[in-house]
């Protein structure tokens, strides 16, 4: 038998996904902005043995959607697949929360109400009367806490019982005059059809002028009287608000249930929120304020994560390989597997692995601003300034969640309104420097700019952003023409992160950086090594090789930028699968050729590289071709390879356009 | 005397007259909360986009969205 399945449904960031990793232990995205979520996720709930299935969807103000990840929600709750949905309501703005409860009332599931965030309305005063609440919505009513786990048990218990019963309870919402004299009529029509939802449910969707009930009933088997009496009806009404009507008899009912079931305080509580906002909003200081924080944030990944910490992993690493080698040589292992694993696995991967603290900083603090509230507002202080560049605020969420990594921060401009802000929005992400290209900059910086890592690292992000919006102005006037969707966007209160929260992001994004060295990296390395001692009759890691032979032939294309030896060209077609393999190849390839000297990957760069190609080969790492993973979500949420195809040669062009410009214009000026 | 959204100063309040955007536009502003007769408050109004607040819920609205919201008394 199917497992019996729950799904959680609500406004956006009313704290589904933390009711659902809370219910079945998953450890999916949260954060403090509305559009965390863009995906349908499914986990399971085990109770007295029995098992059910939780889905876990994106955020919703109605049954109408505007963009993608809306369509996801609306549709499967329209596939009726759902036997119960838990209805999360953020207790503090119950009004607009209770709106889309009324839908959902009115399609006739069976739903229980978590009044979440209970916690933060106690703070604001507001008070509630449960029993009441839950008479005049006709389903339980029950507070809680999601990242506490408070009121986990009896929502689940109420949902068992309610699983059980045959109906859901009928819809007490009742509509009044000419709006309700069509849904009795239209309603009557639909009585004897064939169809896969309520008469009512149906007819209410037909008044409302609901296209994607409109286009399901065309496809439907109706008989012709009731096609007749669809078409009249649009013929007859297209010009009358109906739907404005329903919406405002919706609302009507939402506040007189808030009216009787919520106790609000005589005067507002000021809140801290306020407060902030008076500073980090402002029209002089906000953006000034956002350059700040950045400015920050890579001081602070780079004093602990590198000069702190980094020391101790670049030993431990070190150290490492001098005991496997020590070990292998020991047990007289072949010399092959010796040089492999010495100069291939360890100084490759390894020198990815070392930089674990310096992006677990990183991410430790893309999480504290997640989780803080500061996102949305980010894209209000962005979005005039997007809008120069053709796009709206919102496009601006995606491109800081790009900064951790370009995938998430492709499937985030599900968010947006329309196709072409859409579309723009994911072509630019991938200029969005991600946490894979970090271990680049490191052994750059280190040995270039020793001491102003953070200010390096600014100034290549900052770099990202300002290409980023000059390639969507160029879009937008060659490709995708047309005005930036509306703006509009819930400033959600500042909230204190939730350690569990920024822990469960920094942890997410870290495994996956260690599992991506151990199984990408860990590949390309091997490749890499093999053709770089392959055929054996001549030096290994020499030019000779086959590898060098490939590299030797693309030189030529880098030379106008500077960087003209094999290494540094293999090693960034080697990046194309992941960017840290840039580094996993240079540290091969370059302990392979110093061998004897014992030269560190540092000594080698300092060698090959001067401070304007180390510039030059920075900024084609930062606008080149993305990584493989990058290119496979452009071609899912495209649904087309041409897309990514244009992405992958166009950023390449870019990069090397740039890359070029700054080493020909340097060397003219002198600089070296 | 109805006013656009964008022409009320911060701290003053009025309640929603009509909107005059697009059938979408419209429907969207309705649903998020600015139906008919909703009590909304400017919290900020400079040359950016518009806080206003909701039954004390902020929203942000871009300045050409908040310029067809018409408030009445
Ligand atoms: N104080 C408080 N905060 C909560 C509660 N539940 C969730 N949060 C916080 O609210 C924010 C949003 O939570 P999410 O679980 O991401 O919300 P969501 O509904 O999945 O959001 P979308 O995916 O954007 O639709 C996070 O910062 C949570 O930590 C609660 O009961 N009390
Ligand atoms: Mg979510």
């Amino acid at each position: 038998m199917r497992n019996k399945r729950i799904a959680l449904v609500g406004n956006p960031n009313s704290g589904k996904t933390t009711f659902f990793n809370g219910l079945t232990g998953a450890n999916q995205h949260v954060g403090n902005w509305p559009g965390v979520t863009v995906e349908k996720k499914e986990g399971k709930f085990t109770h007295e043995g029995k098992e059910y299935d939780v889905i876990d969807l994106p955020g919703i103000y109605s049954l109408g959607a505007f963009s993608e990840d809306e369509v996801v929600a609306m549709e499967y709750i329209l596939s009726d697949d759902a036997d119960v949905i838990i209805n999360i309501i953020d207790a503090s703005n119950i009004e607009r929360n209770l709106y889309l409860t009324t839908q959902l009332l009115e399609m006739g599931k069976k739903i229980i109400l978590a009044l979440n965030m209970v916690d933060e309305a106690e703070k604001r005063n507001i008070k509630f009367d449960i029993d009441k609440l839950s008479e005049l919505l006709n389903a339980p009513v029950i507070p809680t806490v999601a990242h506490k786990g408070r009121g986990q048990d009896q929502i689940m218990e109420a949902v068992l019982e309610v699983l059980d019963q045959d109906k859901a309870h009928d819809n007490p919402l009742i509509y009044s005059g000419v709006v309700a004299h069509h849904i009795d009529h239209m309603e009557e029509i639909f009585k004897d059809q064939d169809l896969n939802y309520s008469p009512r449910w149906t007819a209410i969707k037909i008044v409302e002028g609901d296209p994607a009930v409109r286009k399901m009933l065309s496809e439907a088997n109706l008989s012709p009287e009731a096609q007749q009496a669809i078409d009249e009806f649009y013929k007859y009404h297209s010009s009358d608000n109906f739907e404005l009507e329903i919406v405002d008899s919706r609302y009507a009912f939402a506040n007189k249930v808030a009216e009787q079931g919520v106790i609000r305080p005589e005067v507002e509580v000021v809140t801290r929120s306020d407060k902030i906002d008076k500073i980090l909003t402002n029209k002089y200081i906000g953006i000034p304020a956002f350059a700040l924080i950045m400015l920050l944030a890579f001081q602070i990944t780079f004093a602990i994560g590198e000069e702190l910490l980094g020391g101790f992993a670049a030993d431990l690493i070190e150290g490492l390989g001098v005991l496997v080698e020590s070990l292998l040589i020991s047990i007289s292992a072949p010399d092959w597997l010796v040089a492999f694993v010495v100069d291939g696995a360890i100084s490759g991967v390894g020198a990815v692995v070392e930089f674990v603290p310096l992006i677990t900083v990183l991410y430790l603090l893309l999480g504290l601003l997640e989780d803080s509230g500061y996102m949305a507002r980010a894209a209000y202080v962005w979005d005039d300034l997007m809008r120069s560049f053709g796009l709206q605020g919102k496009a601006f969420i995606s491109m800081i969640i790009g900064f951790g990594c370009n995938v998430p921060g492709i499937m985030s401009a599900r968010t947006l309104d329309s196709r072409k802000d859409r579309m723009i929005t994911m072509l630019i992400n991938p200029f969005m420097s991600c946490g894979a290209k970090l271990p680049i900059y490191s052994v750059f910086i280190a040995a270039f700019f020793p001491g102003k890592g953070g200010l390096v690292l600014f100034a290549l992000y900052a770099t990202g952003i300002i290409v980023a919006l000059i390639m969507a102005k160029i879009f937008n006037n060659t490709l995708f023409k047309g005005e930036p969707s509306y703006f509009i966007m819930e400033l959600p209160p500042y909230r204190l992160p939730i350690a569990k929260n920024v822990i469960r992001n920094m942890w997410n994004n870290v495994s996956g950086f260690i599992v991506r060295a151990g199984t990408i990296i860990f590949s390309v390395v091997t490749i890499m090594w093999f053709l770089a001692v392959v055929p054996g009759s001549v030096e290994p890691y020499s030019q000779y090789t086959l590898l060098g032979r490939i590299g030797t032939f693309l030189t030529p294309l880098f030379r106008p930028a500077g960087f003209g030896t094999w290494q540094e060209s293999v090693a960034l077609f080697a990046g194309i699968p992941a960017k840290e393999a840039v580094v996993g190849t240079l540290g091969m390839l370059y302990a392979g050729l110093y061998m004897e000297e014992g030269v560190q990957l540092v000594n080698a760069i300092q060698q090959h590289f001067t401070q304007l190609t180390a510039i030059s080969y920075m900024v084609m790492v930062l606008l080149y071709t993305p990584c493989a993973a990058v290119l496979g979500i452009v071609a899912k949420e495209t649904k087309s390879f041409k897309w990514p195809a244009f992405l992958a040669i166009y950023t390449f062009a870019l990069g090397w356009v740039a890359a070029v410009v700054i080493y020909q214009v340097g060397s003219l000026l002198g600089f070296s | 005397m109805d006013k656009k959204l964008t022409d009320l100063r911060e701290g003053n309040t009025g309640r929603v007259d009509k909107i005059v955007a697009g059938r979408g536009a419209t429907k969207r502003l309705y649903e998020m909360g600015f139906n008919t007769g909703a009590r909304i408050k400017i919290v900020k109004n400079d040359n950016g986009p518009v806080i206003v607040s909701l039954n004390g819920n902020k929203v942000a609205l871009g300045r050409g969205l908040a310029s067809k919201i018409v408030l009445g008394e």
